[in-house]
């Protein structure tokens, strides 16, 4: 039995230690927010957070989370209300949206490290998410926007 | 007393002289540079010839894919045979660990993903820091062999340092690349003792630009 967290929840997993994380979140928890793409690392759309990293859930064994937290897009906000959700649905990023799961958890990393980030900066810390159906101008704008939410809500904090 | 007083100073010159000697071959033979914790002594025989022709290997191996990939005249390391640009563009950052979500380990476990295509591991993948960038790429072997032994290039090395360095995890690393990727051109025991022979045969560098 292997004891992961996964959005403040505690579980224990009856698993082989080299599976990888994606397979326990959706095919034993049960949470399928976060998506399979291309089982390589080279997509992004598995992407969540582990202890703060957004680490590639399709390639990161189970036995790597152990005792580490684990945050998934159903996780990323109580109520949807991330600045990154929000500005999400504002701009309306998604088309088929099968990716971005793992571009608003890679998106909330880099804000997080930098709540000012420019055009480069995007471009730097979103590479590694593809999206298909092209939404690239639309998730930089989206950044964009969430940062000056993410600014707004700390400032009436 | 003229002869007494003369004789004293000759006396203590040749000493001290003898104790400065001695000094400067400790120095020399650990190697200079930053002090390492074990202080035996390397010893360094010089020879240019034997130095040459042990770097010659030493190069051919740190030219390789499996080396000068992670050694990038840019800030995105390389990958493949023909050392293209890393796909997804990763960044160094400043510690050579990548950027915001780009991170190296976010992808690059603490072993290697089984199968091909998929991301080579080790538990301290990075690139090297951008404060002391290591440049391989382009370097000519002249070039590499004097970067190689300047502390202010290679990461604060010494003597000793670069010759325990044969052993760090990732260099060794590179002889287990993950499925389907070219091992570099000759064992790492071949690679040891080319590398340790060019550095205590005085780490001559080859003659040109």
């Amino acid at each position: 039995m292997t004891n992961i967290t996964i959005n403040g929840t505690p579980h224990q997993v009856d698993a082989d230690p080299d599976m990888p994380l994606l397979w326990v979140i959706r095919d034993i928890i049960g949470l399928t927010g976060t998506k399979y793409g291309c089982g390589v690392a080279q997509c992004g759309a598995c992407v969540i957070h582990l202890n703060g990293d957004a680490v590639r859930s399709c390639v990161t064994k189970l036995s790597r989370a152990t005792g580490k937290q684990i945050v998934t897009i159903e996780g990323l906000s109580k109520n949807n209300d991330h600045p990154a959700q929000l500005a999400w649905n504002e701009e309306q990023v998604p088309q088929c949206g099968y990716c971005h799961s793992g571009q608003i958890m890679s998106a909330a990393v880099l804000l997080r490290d930098n709540p000012h980030p420019t055009d480069a900066d995007i471009d730097a810390g979103m590479a590694g998410n593809i999206c298909r159906c092209g939404t690239y101008q639309r998730i930089r704008k989206a950044i964009h926007l969430a940062a000056e939410l993410q600014r707004k809500e700390g400032a009436s904090k | 007393m003229k002869q007494t007083k003369r004789r004293f100073p000759v006396k203590a010159f040749v000493f001290i002289n003898l104790l400065l000697a001695m000094a400067a071959t400790m120095a020399f033979t650990s190697g200079g540079g930053n002090r390492s914790t074990d202080s035996s002594p390397v010893t360094v025989k010089k020879d240019s010839i034997t130095s040459i022709k042990a770097f010659r290997q030493v190069y051919t191996v740190l030219m390789s894919a499996r080396c000068m990939n992670c050694h990038p005249s840019g800030d995105i390391p390389l990958q493949g045979d023909d050392n293209h640009l890393h796909t997804m563009s990763p960044r160094r950052g400043n510690d050579g660990k990548g950027v915001y979500a780009m991170k190296c380990s976010n992808c690059h476990q603490s072993t290697n993903t089984p199968g091909l295509h998929t991301p080579p591991g080790n538990p301290n993948w990075h690139l090297p820091p951008a404060n002391m960038k290591m440049v391989f790429q382009g370097r000519t072997p002249h070039q590499l062999a004097k970067q190689l032994i300047d502390p202010r290039q290679n990461g604060n090395k010494d003597l000793k340092k670069l010759i325990a360095h044969a052993d760090d995890g990732l260099v060794v690393g590179a002889w287990n690349p993950g499925d389907g990727r070219t091992l570099p051109p000759m064992s790492h025991d071949a690679f040891k003792k080319a590398w340790i022979t060019w550095l205590t045969t005085g780490a001559y560098a080859p003659k040109g630009k």
